[in-house]
């Protein structure tokens, strides 16, 4: 089937993307090769360099170039970031490190602001109980103070969980 | 095989009868886990898919964590077979729908199942009859520790529990539970419900779940944050504050045809049992909305000669493959109208 662009309706629509709204709730969008490059959906090619445009349509709040989100790649899935957006699937558990940072805001706005696990921990990684707690109840503080923009506090905290964790 | 025995009669978790089971049919919660060093289903090999099959089965079956438990191989059963386990909830349409080595191991009783493969390599579920969250985080819990001691997930120190979509990450938890809200249908109050969900970052869903449409008088809603809070703070709050609302927002709307305008439901009520009793032909759609309507006449105490239980065996066992399996043969459209209609009319005591 050959989808219309959904922004300028003429061209035939090549770039598929999938996007998740703060609700968590995925919807898809199709657009062309030209309107998905003037929303800063896909990098333009070379020869016009949009270097440090802030790809605020696409990963909102993040201070990540169009080029170094399309050069985003998993070193072991080999799953590109533009691939995972048409998708909405990641490859591999490394996923999450490789797009770390365009990852992040999607899944602040897919966890009402919260980027950081305070739930349960599967045994085998024997850390004794009570850090185990204290730390599920600093992160729990972290992501409080981080969505009521304590960045202050929030930093503190986070410091405060580092030292437990090397331990 | 052995799915033509199940089919026969339904889990005893849907023949109802928990707490809060008018309203509430059901509750579940599923928990998404995948297996540390193998890729994600999008990026793994088949080899590496039959591993991961492999590694879970001998886990569940031989270990003894599911004693007694099956186990469906899902590229071996035909279609009917499929959709049988859909109907009971067991499997969900993402599952049949993908492709290579997956299936789904349950408990006898239908309570607890693990589907393999699907968007995640393990999907947990533990499901019961009525409001009953507490004791399903208990079971799902335990079981969920007895494979993690033969088998490592995916974990990350921030992130947690590590799924294919990042929309799961975290806990991996949803918790849904279903609902009958026929009143709230009825005078037109369900938009402020749906409303009243979505600010609550819920999901609303139809009968089975993600990618089904929610229409006719069955709801399904369930959480939609994973990250940044506890199990256990998203359980209490579907347990002290969705369950509650839901309840209250439904029972209220109740008594209100009840005490307002009576004539009306007791019309709707006993035209559905009229037609339930009598037809000769009956779609699936048309089924559940009398069957709705039956059900809550029977909530209500406007019906007495109809038991709940009956109504729920019947929610199941009309749905198209069950119908089939039961008839012993594939039917078409027409044939499936007419046989479902016989069978809702034997049970029910009709012309």
């Amino acid at each position: 089937m050959n989808l219309a662009c959904q922004a300028c309706k003429k061209q035939p629509a090549t770039v598929h993307l999938t996007d998740i709204t703060p609700q968590g709730e995925k919807f898809e969008r199709h657009l062309c090769e030209e309107c998905a490059q003037s929303e800063g959906v896909t990098p333009k090619p070379p020869s016009q360099p949009q270097l440090g445009q802030i790809l605020s349509a696409f990963v909102e709040g993040s201070k990540v170039s169009v080029q170094q989100i399309a050069d985003l790649a998993c070193p072991k899935c080999k799953l590109t970031f533009v691939e995972f957006r048409n998708t909405g699937l990641l490859g591999c558990s490394s996923d999450y490190d490789a797009f770390e940072k365009a990852l992040v805001p999607l899944i602040e706005r897919a966890h009402q602001g919260a980027s950081h696990h305070i739930g349960k921990v599967p045994r085998r990684l024997g850390t004794p109980r009570a850090v185990e707690n204290d730390l599920i109840r600093l992160r729990r503080e972290l992501g409080r103070a981080v969505d009521n923009e304590r960045y202050e506090e929030a930093a503190q905290l986070r410091d405060h969980i580092r030292t437990l964790e090397e331990k | 095989m052995k799915i033509d025995e199940l089919a026969r009669k339904p889990g005893p978790w849907l023949r109802g009868g928990g707490p809060m089971s008018d309203i509430v049919i059901s509750s579940r919660i599923r928990l998404a886990r995948n297996i540390a060093g193998y890729p994600f289903l999008s990026k793994v090999s088949d080899e590496q898919r039959t591993e991961v099959v492999n590694l879970i089965r001998r886990r569940v079956d031989g270990e003894g964590v599911g004693r007694k438990w099956r186990y469906v191989d899902l590229e071996r059963v035909d279609e009917l077979d499929r959709q049988v386990l859909v109907e009971r909830h067991l499997i969900s349409r993402q599952l049949v729908d993908a492709r290579g080595a997956r299936g789904v191991s349950f408990a006898k009783d239908e309570s607890a199942s693990v589907m393999v493969n699907e968007e995640d390599h393990l999907r947990i579920q533990v499901v019961r009859s009525g409001v009953q969250l507490e004791d399903i985080w208990e079971e799902i819990n335990r079981l969920d520790d007895r494979l993690e001691e033969g088998i490592d997930y995916a974990f990350h120190p921030r992130y947690g529990y590590l799924t294919a979509c990042p929309t799961n990450v975290g806990t991996g938890i949803r918790v849904s539970v279903m609902l009958h809200l026929p009143a709230l249908k009825l005078t037109g109050e369900i938009e402020k419900f749906f409303r009243a969900a979505k600010d609550m970052h819920l999901a609303i869903r139809g009968l089975f779940g993600e990618g089904t449409e929610a229409t006719g008088d069955f709801f399904q809603i369930s959480n939609q944050v994973t990250l940044g809070r506890t199990e256990e703070e998203v359980i209490d709050a579907f347990k002290h504050d969705v369950i509650p609302r839901i309840i209250k927002y439904e029972t209220q709307e109740r008594k209100r045809l009840v005490k307002e305008r009576p004539l009306a439901l007791d019309d709707r009520v006993w035209r559905s049992y009229g037609a339930l009793r009598n037809a000769r032909t009956i779609s699936s759609e048309e089924t559940m909305l009398h069957l709705s309507h039956l059900r809550m006449g029977i909530n209500l105490g406007r019906i007495k000669d109809v038991d709940l239980t009956t109504v729920n065996e019947l929610f199941l066992i009309t749905q198209p493959a069950h119908l089939q399996k039961l008839n012993g043969s594939r039917l078409n459209g027409e044939q499936r109208s007419a046989i479902r209609a016989e069978l809702i009319r034997r049970r029910l005591g009709g012309h």
